[in-house]
Parts: structure tokens; C-alpha cells; sequence
């Protein structure tokens, strides 16, 4: 069957893809909530403001959340997914918890997606927690990489947070990913 | 200089000439604002792990019924012509996804978005905010009603203009076959035109983004209708019976 292209979400996405409370997958009260945040830039090094982040994770126990409730929250599901757009600045920000190892060893990330104006197709990416070396190093995609962009895919840690700034182009231009059943959907 | 509709034309017949395949090319100067906003570095294959072999779930306390009807948001009835868009979204091995979240945008009839941004000066709709959301049924199906787009200029060239277009937003049930794309309406003398449209060099695969009209579709002397599958990129999970009637207990 051939795939449907993708098309860029355009400079209107705000009116479609924006709600109350998409970029809070936990309050942010939450007494485990940590920040993740950070700019996307394009290739002139300039922020991005019209793009839209997705994450998709797992909860600090490692477990796949399965439970509806990302577009309405109820304060207390932990659904896993959410949604920011970047700001004038470029910045975009979600209150959310750390996921954990979905295996033991297994050094966790949150799946990333990338869509902005100017950007003719989604992209994906991988943002690791920082942290253990065991485990990154000895993960398949970290090990992967050319060791120069490797750290496009690891967040920082901050006091209260984790940064993960977005290249979209040019220098530390961030890793983007691509899946065996996407690269072969056209082949 | 700005660029003009004849200029943009010669780059599209020359980007056509470097096919780029069945899926935009996101390198594509035709369309100015991605100059500086595709990667250069060739995407990182990597077998899809832990979460990028599960999709969000949502349910119906995530989307009312009602949300999937754009003319009944307000007081009044908007302006334009009524139509139901429907179809089924499939993965890319022929299998429905079901219960699915799918999210629409659009422009009013005379081609404006109820958005700050834009600033072409053609009527707002007072009854018609442009955005609807649904869940796919057990075999995948989707439906809504709406009113037809409008062309609108949108200054990527002197006097450019985009097709009538709705935008979808559409997720799998898998993360790696997540899909934003744009829905257009057959015969648009625009396309040919259109440097977002045709950053697809492959005519058979752009031809997937138009909807074909169906009388089936149609509500009798009420509205047109318009039938459009979304066939999205193959899971990586080999779905069980399981997903779907799990799925279903959660939202119990």
C-alpha cells in the first residue's frame, strides 16, 4: 500500500493543534515534575517560533502508559504524551516526569517529534535522560551515531529540569531518526 | 527581489527534473521558508524501540462527539459550501486503525484562518472556527462536516497562492508513522502552481493528498461529500486482538 506524504503544518497549526494544558503531562506542582525545555533553532542559528514538539515516553517506572486523557487531563493520569509549540523565542516548554527504563540497562528517552512551519515533513528524534553512562553508552542508536552529534540526542541536566535544544540545520544539527518501515514505505 | 509566479514555476519544473520520490522534499528552495529549516544531514536508521513501538491512546473523554461537525460551533450557520469529508486510515499493511485520534484545520470559505497570523484581509466567519476532531471507528473510519476551504495568498512568492486545503493531523499505531499532512480538493487549477504540493516530485504519490467527490458521501440536499483514505507507513508491532479490545477497557 503506498503511504500518504506528509505535508509542513503550516503557519495556522495554533488554531488545530493547540488546548489547555497540552504541554502538562503533570501539573506543574507535581512534586516529581521536572521541566524539559529548550529552543529550536534553524540553520542560521535563529529561533524557531511557529514549530510544534510531541513527546511520547514512558513513566518513571519504565511502564507504557496505555490510558486515554492526553487532551483532556484529569490532574492525575499520567498519559505519556503531550504538545508544545515554541514561543516568539523559539522556546518550548513541558512539565512532565522522568521516564525510566523500560528494561533494566536500558537507558531512557523520550520520542520526539518535530513539525514547524517551513519544515515540508515531521521529524523524529530521540531525547535521552543524562546520566548513566553504562546505559548510554552501551545503547544501540547512542553507539550508532558519529560521536561529534551524539550529544544532539541527550538532554542537560538543570536543577530543575532537562534541556534538549533542537538544530534543525547547520552546526549541532540534531540527530533525526528515521525507522525501517519508514524508510521502506516507498521503496 | 521577491520571486515571481513565473519564477517559481522555472524552479519547480527544475526541482521536478531531480526526482525526490514519493515524499516531499524537504529541501526545497521553491518553498523559501524551508531554505533554512530542513536538516542537511541525512536521517540516523534505527530500529524502533520501547515506546516508538506504542502510539498515545486517546478515548472519548478526549473528544466529544460533536466535535466532528465545524458548522454547528456557533450561534449561526456559517457561509460556504457544506461538506462531509470522510474515509479510513490504514497502516501500510492494509489493517484499520482503529479508535485513532484525527485533527483537522482549515480556513473559512473565503480562504481566512481564525488565527491571529493571518493577515489576508478576506471575511472572517463569525459561525466557523475551522477545527474539528474525531476518533476512528473500528474499521478505521473517520467522518466530519465542514465547509468548503477557500484559496488564500500567502506572500511565499509575489501573488502566491495555495490550493484549498484542509490540514490533518494523524497518529498510527505505532510512534513512527505519526503523519501531519494536507487534504486538497480534486481539479485545483492551483496545483500546479503550488510549491508545498509540489515538494512531492512524484505525481502519483501527491495525487494521494486529493480527495475524490462521492455522491455516496453525500447528505441528500443537504451537503457534497468527499472521500479521502489516509494509508499511513507500515507498524513496526505486529498488532493483537489484544490492542483494540484493551484499548476499550481502559476507556471504560
Amino acid at each position: 500500500m503506498s503511504a500518504v506524504p506528509g505535508q509542513t503544518v503550516g503557519p495556522f497549526f495554533h488554531l488545530g493543534l493547540e488546548y489547555d494544558g497540552m504541554n502538562e503531562l503533570v501539573p506543574p506542582s507535581h512534586p516529581k515534575a521536572v521541566r524539559l525545555h529548550g529552543h529550536v533553532y534553524d540553520g542560521n542559528g535563529a529561533p524557531v517560533p511557529d514549530a510544534v514538539i510531541e513527546i511520547w515516553q514512558a513513566d518513571p517506572q519504565g511502564h507504557i502508559p496505555r490510558r486515554p486523557g492526553s487532551l483532556r487531563r484529569d490532574g492525575w493520569t499520567f498519559t505519556g504524551w503531550g504538545r508544545a509549540a515554541t514561543d516568539p523565542d523559539g522556546h518550548y516548554q513541558f512539565a512532565t516526569l522522568e521516564p525510566g527504563p523500560t528494561e533494566a540497562g536500558r537507558a531512557p528517552f523520550f520520542a520526539v517529534t518535530v513539525f514547524a512551519r517551513g519544515l515540508l515533513d515531521r521529524l523524529f528524534t530521540r531525547a535521552y535522560l543524562p546520566g548513566d553512562p553504562s546505559a548510554l553508552d552501551a545503547d544501540t542508536l547512542l553507539s550508532g551515531v558519529d560521536p561529534a552529534r551524539r550529544g544532539t540526542l541527550i538532554t542537560t541536566r538543570e536543577p530543575a529540569g532537562l534541556v534538549f535544544d533542537i538544530h534543525l540545520q547547520g552546526e549541532g544539527e540534531t540527530v533525526f531518526l528515521t525507522y525501517p518501515r519508514l524508510r521502506d514505505a516507498w521503496s | 527581489m521577491e520571486s515571481s509566479q513565473a519564477d517559481i514555476n522555472r524552479e519547480i519544473e527544475v526541482a521536478a527534473q531531480q526526482p525526490g520520490g514519493p515524499q516531499p522534499k524537504t529541501d526545497y528552495a521553491p518553498y523559501r521558508s524551508s531554505i533554512l529549516r530542513h536538516p542537511k544531514q541525512p536521517a540516523h536508521l534505527v530500529d524502533p524501540e520501547s515506546v516508538e513501538l506504542w502510539a498515545p491512546v486517546f478515548g472519548h473523554r478526549d473528544v466529544a462527539d460533536d466535535e466532528a461537525d465545524l458548522t454547528i460551533q456557533h450561534a449561526g450557520t456559517p457561509i460556504g459550501e457544506r461538506i462531509v469529508v470522510t474515509g479510513r486510515v490504514l497502516d501500510g499493511d492494509g489493517r484499520p486503525v482503529a479508535g485513532q485520534l484525527v485533527e483537522v484545520w482549515q480556513a473559512n470559505a473565503a480562504g481566512r484562518y481564525r488565527h491571529q497570523r493571518d493577515q489576508h484581509p478576506a471575511p472572517h466567519d463569525p459561525n466557523f472556527t475551522g477545527v474539528g476532531r474525531m476518533l476512528t471507528g473500528p474499521d478505521g473510519t473517520y467522518r466530519f462536516q465542514t465547509i468548503k476551504p477557500g484559496p488564500y495568498p500567502w506572500r511565499n512568492h509575489v501573488n502566491a497562492w495555495r490550493p484549498a486545503h484542509i490540514h490533518f493531523s494523524l497518529f498510527g499505531s505505532d510512534f513512527t508513522q505519526r503523519l501531519i499532512t494536507q487534504m486538497y480538493f480534486p481539479g485545483d487549477p492551483l496545483f500546479a502552481l503550488d510549491p508545498i504540493y509540489q515538494s512531492i516530485t512524484d505525481p502519483k504519490a501527491r495525487e494521494l493528498l486529493i480527495a475524490q467527490y462521492d455522491h455516496d458521501v453525500t447528505t441528500p440536499e443537504w451537503s457534497t461529500g468527499y472521500r479521502w483514505d489516509v494509508v499511513l507507513t507500515g507498524t513496526h508491532r505486529t498488532p493483537l486482538e489484544s490492542d483494540v479490545s484493551s484499548d476499550l477497557e481502559e476507556e471504560a
